[in-house]
């Protein structure tokens, strides 16, 4: 116990929500630079990948992968598991 | 009528009951107290369910009837759009995560609004959430209910009238006497149905186009636009895509359905689980079925009523009796997210007024009554509003959409990660959010480009944080107060 009133849970939990912010802000950017990068010329001048247009194919479908592959590591290395209930013998220990 | 099709549906429901009834089974032999396990379901998802049952909560009519629909009008702009949507999947989970288990925990709270109690110890803050979730989640429910009726309309040849009934009928009956566990269980199976739907459809409609470059070349071939990020008429800016982030993405955490579950996991690891399930499962669905809604373009062209999109696509493309089992994901979505809705909403008059303000000393077995009770009659009141339905399906989901994220994001989210944050502060956010989101949408539809959520959420952020601050001294004491409760506890 790291203090009378912190809970070490909080700690991790506190930790991971900003593991959350940032995987969104990483998400926002792949998908904006993408689609508004390469999407932005005239359709003329599109570039096609498995027939799908180059912007909306590297923006949503590997920009969908690139985000589960990130929280599949980012839960497998980086999440804690802690219990939820109160530890029972807490009333004594403060 | 088409009988091909009818059977499968009505395997179907036939499917979902079973498992409503299994459900209720276990209701009647719980140890656990009867308001946690009819509203939560004693907090023992496991990490498949409790994906599958925000996957399918959340993915409403809107993703699957309305939204293929204005992604045939709008193109692939509209897809890149959906995906905003894609973040719900982890970042919910992971911003209320685990403190917001433990800390609901802690309280006992069995509804966002007792997670507020706990948090505010506010009579005020109570009655103003549990009216914000009554009024908008009603309308949302509405929205839901005539995409479901429309649906078994466009499917049987059924008049309106007659199919909003059987649909309201098979909905009522599994919610009333299986409760949330019967909902999570029926969630999962049809977030299953949902999945698998998507994908054959996904499939049908690109071989019946032959073939994904040809679909694109049709499409670019009769409006450029249709392939661009930017929408048909050109009208999709980057700000107002973007601005979708805030209301469909990140401000999903404070809509009372999604944080409900958030109490509901049995563990961390379940919790673990439900993360990578749900993104994948949401990402999935979102991509394809918005992608279904534009390849239907080239092959069906000329649909007027985009709300038809989905059905008439696959009668098109799949043999009849698979495009029944396909078009149970839809009728699933629907299903999956009015269920939770008409919980949620029942809870909030049960729990969040009647036991906490009209009569604390209710008997259990008047609590047990008067749920089951007020959940049908929530059941048909809303039956009754749907009888006379309005016609953009989608927009009506998002306006409740918007209203209660203004309403509740800060509360839920400050009242977990900032101490100072105080009742004051979380009243006037409310109030504030909810004000402005009304005015805006009335008056000033897309400010500065954006959706109209927007604004409501960066002014009730304000709110909070000013007022809680400027009210430091007087919640203080108070604050001691409640740190004493939450020590005794």
């Amino acid at each position: 116990m790291s203090g009378k009133n912190k809970d070490y849970r909080f700690t991790i939990a506190n930790r991971e929500a900003l593991i959350g912010i940032a995987l969104a802000v990483i998400n926002f950017v792949w998908w904006y630079g993408f689609a508004y990068g390469l999407g932005s010329k005239s359709p003329e001048n599109y570039h096609f990948v498995l027939g799908l247009p180059a912007w909306f194919f590297y923006s949503c479908v590997v920009g969908f992968i690139l985000i589960v592959a990130l929280v599949i590591v980012v839960v497998k290395f980086f999440f804690v598991d802690v219990p939820f209930e109160e530890e029972k013998d807490r009333g004594n220990e403060s | 009528m088409n009988e091909a099709v009818i059977v499968p549906l009505i395997i179907f429901l036939i499917l979902i009951f079973l498992v409503g009834f299994i459900a209720s089974g276990s209701l009647r032999k719980s140890n656990h107290d009867f308001l946690e396990e009819y509203f939560l379901g004693g907090r023992e998802l496991g990490g498949f369910i409790l994906a599958m049952t925000m996957t399918a909560t959340y993915g409403s009519a809107s993703s699957f009837i309305g939204g293929p629909g204005v992604a045939y009008t709008e193109g692939l702009g509209w897809v890149l759009l959906a995906m905003s949507q894609v973040v719900t999947g982890y970042f919910v989970l992971m911003i209320l995560g685990k403190k917001f288990a433990i800390m609901s925990r802690r309280y006992n709270a069995v509804t966002l609004t007792d997670y507020l109690k706990g948090r505010y110890q506010s009579k005020w803050v109570v009655l103003i959430a549990a009216v914000s979730i009554i009024i908008f989640l009603f309308s949302a429910m509405a929205a839901q209910w005539v995409g479901g009726a429309r649906l078994i309309e466009s499917l049987t040849g059924l008049p309106y009238h007659t199919a909003l009934f059987i649909f309201a009928l098979s909905v009522l009956v599994y919610v009333v006497i299986g409760g949330f566990r019967a909902v999570a269980l029926t969630d999962a199976v049809q977030g299953v149905v949902m999945f698998g739907g998507t994908l054959i459809l996904l499939v049908a409609t690109i071989i019946a186009g032959g073939g994904i470059p040809d679909i694109i070349q049709g499409l670019a071939a009769e409006n450029p636009n249709l392939i661009t990020p930017f929408g048909a008429e050109g009208s999709l800016t980057p700000t107002y895509v973007s601005s979708f982030w805030i209301l469909v993405g990140v401000a999903v955490v404070g809509l009372p359905q999604v944080t409900v579950r958030a109490m509901s996991y049995k563990s961390s690891k379940a919790m673990h689980r439900a993360l990578i399930i749900g993104t994948i499962v949401v990402g999935f669905i979102m991509l394809n079925m918005h992608l279904i809604g534009v390849f239907a373009r080239p092959i069906l062209p000329g649909i007027e009523v985009g709300d038809k999109v989905m059905p008439l696509i696959a009668l098109e493309v799949l043999p009849p009796w698979l495009a029944g089992v396909v078009l149970a994901a839809p009728m699933a979505a629907i299903m999956s997210t009015v269920d939770s809705l008409l919980l949620l909403v029942s809870s909030s008059v049960v729990k969040d007024v009647y036991v906490n303000y009209i009569k604390p000393d209710a008997s259990p077995k008047r609590v047990k009554t008067l749920s089951l009770g007020v959940t049908s009659l929530l059941g048909v009141l809303v039956l009754l509003m749907a009888l006379n339905p309005p016609d953009l399906l989608i927009w009506l989901n998002l306006f409740a959409f918007g209203g209660l994220e203004a309403t509740f994001i800060w509360p839920v989210v400050m009242g977990l990660y900032w101490k100072k944050g105080n009742k004051y502060g979380a009243l006037s956010s409310m109030a504030v959010g909810v004000i402005s989101y009304i005015v805006i949408q009335q008056f000033f539809p897309t400010p500065f480009g954006m959706h109209s959520v927007v604004l409501p959420i960066a002014l009730s952020f304000i709110a909070y944080v000013f007022v809680s601050l400027a009210t430091k001294n007087m919640a203080l004491e108070e604050y001691a107060a409640q740190q004493k409760i939450e020590k005794n506890l």
